[in-house]
């Protein structure tokens, strides 16, 4: 939703704003100034940014989010691996502290900034826009950005990315998509990652998980994968490709 | 707990608007917000006290507005009441639908003061 032309105006506030909505008067009885922007406005201004500057320089900006541990930075290492020379990847790594997951990345001989949020539990467009003056755009095709490992508080904050892709782990279990669905209606992919477990933790039915994805309405894609064993990294592969093609 | 970054970007949104007005003091705000706007409203009121310490809007009312969750099916055309981790159609039980109202979190008004 913009802040300009209206369309900030739904079904489920049109009500409290007409002449004579609850919104019109205040409880004083004098007139109200109606605003109507995002409580993220903001935020949402500096992602627009971010995005015109990934849009500028043809670079797809994917931002991965997940649950800590899920295995993000696991599938970015076999991802690059994988990937080889077929397309360039540059890295934002958000964690509360240390710089262990740019340093991984960038033992994959792939450009790596960190941002360490503090207490933050969430990437916000501000810092990625501060990580964007550090990060050379030039012959990249993907900046993948790994947000801080959390279901909640990541989902509220646009980036300036492009796509969303979520992972589930096979040992968190199959029913987060329905209880995180303010996170789970974001994706454009849910990988379910640590496929390689599914044997040995078997009450984790993938049918399931999309089935409470169906249920917020996401028409995300679910692939299964493992960064270990690299069972389902083709699939995921050939989708990267794809977006890169479509973008 | 990211509402109180949330509330601070409320208040920085709220102060400029009242320094627009030439205003002396904000007497409320409202703001509005669904379901799954990712927000909760008792975590946003804790934080709104913390946040609007020291502002134009420190002694300002939150009134917080519940928006309704509704989604309209793809299939039938229908629209009902959802559930957030329901949002399945009420009428022919599809799952292709989509949100119409639920998942805003809006700066709806403020009520100023001149003097």
């Amino acid at each position: 939703m913009c802040d300009t032309c209206g369309c900030n105006i739904t079904d489920g506030n049109k009500s409290l704003i007409k002449p004579d909505g609850k919104l019109a008067k205040t409880e004083s009885g004098k007139e109200a100034i109606t605003v109507l922007h995002s409580l993220l406005h903001e935020n949402d201004h500096t992602a627009k940014h971010n995005r015109e500057h990934f849009d500028q320089h043809k670079v797809l900006a994917i931002n991965l989010m997940s649950s800590p541990g899920a295995g993000k930075t696991a599938l970015l290492e076999a991802t690059i691996q994988m990937l080889g020379d077929d397309l360039k990847i540059a890295v934002i790594e958000g964690d509360l502290e240390t710089e262990n997951d740019a340093e991984r990345i960038r033992k994959q001989g792939v450009e790596a900034i960190q941002i360490a949020t503090g207490s933050a539990c969430h990437l916000d467009a501000h810092m990625i826009h501060q990580a964007l003056h550090h990060l050379e755009l030039a012959n990249v095709d993907i900046v993948f950005i790994e947000n801080v490992g959390n279901l909640v508080c990541p989902a509220s904050f646009d980036l300036g990315q492009h796509l969303n892709v979520i992972l589930l782990s096979v040992p968190e279990g199959d029913d987060k998509p329905a209880k995180y669905p303010v996170m789970f209606r974001t994706a454009s992919l849910v990988l379910i990652s640590k496929s390689d477990l599914l044997p040995v933790l078997d009450d984790f039915n993938p049918d399931n998980a999309k089935r409470y994805l169906r249920d917020i309405a996401s028409t995300a894609p679910v692939f299964e994968l493992s960064a270990k064993n690299k069972s389902g990294m083709p699939h995921w592969l050939d989708w990267i490709s794809q977006q890169v093609r479509k973008f | 707990m990211h509402e109180l970054a949330i509330c601070q970007s409320l208040m920085s949104q709220v102060e400029r608007i009242a320094l627009e007005h030439e205003a002396q003091s904000v007497i409320s705000i409202v703001i509005g917000m669904g379901p799954l706007s990712g927000v909760e409203a008792q975590h946003l009121k804790n934080a709104y006290s913390i946040a609007s310490a020291d502002t134009l809007a420190e002694n300002a009312k939150l009134i917080i507005e519940f928006l309704p969750l509704r989604v309209k099916c793809n299939q039938c055309g229908s629209e009902s009441d959802a559930l957030p981790n329901k949002l399945v159609c009420k009428q022919c039980g599809d799952w292709r639908t989509r949100l119409i109202s639920g998942d805003e979190l809006l700066l709806m008004s403020v009520e100023l003061a001149q003097t």
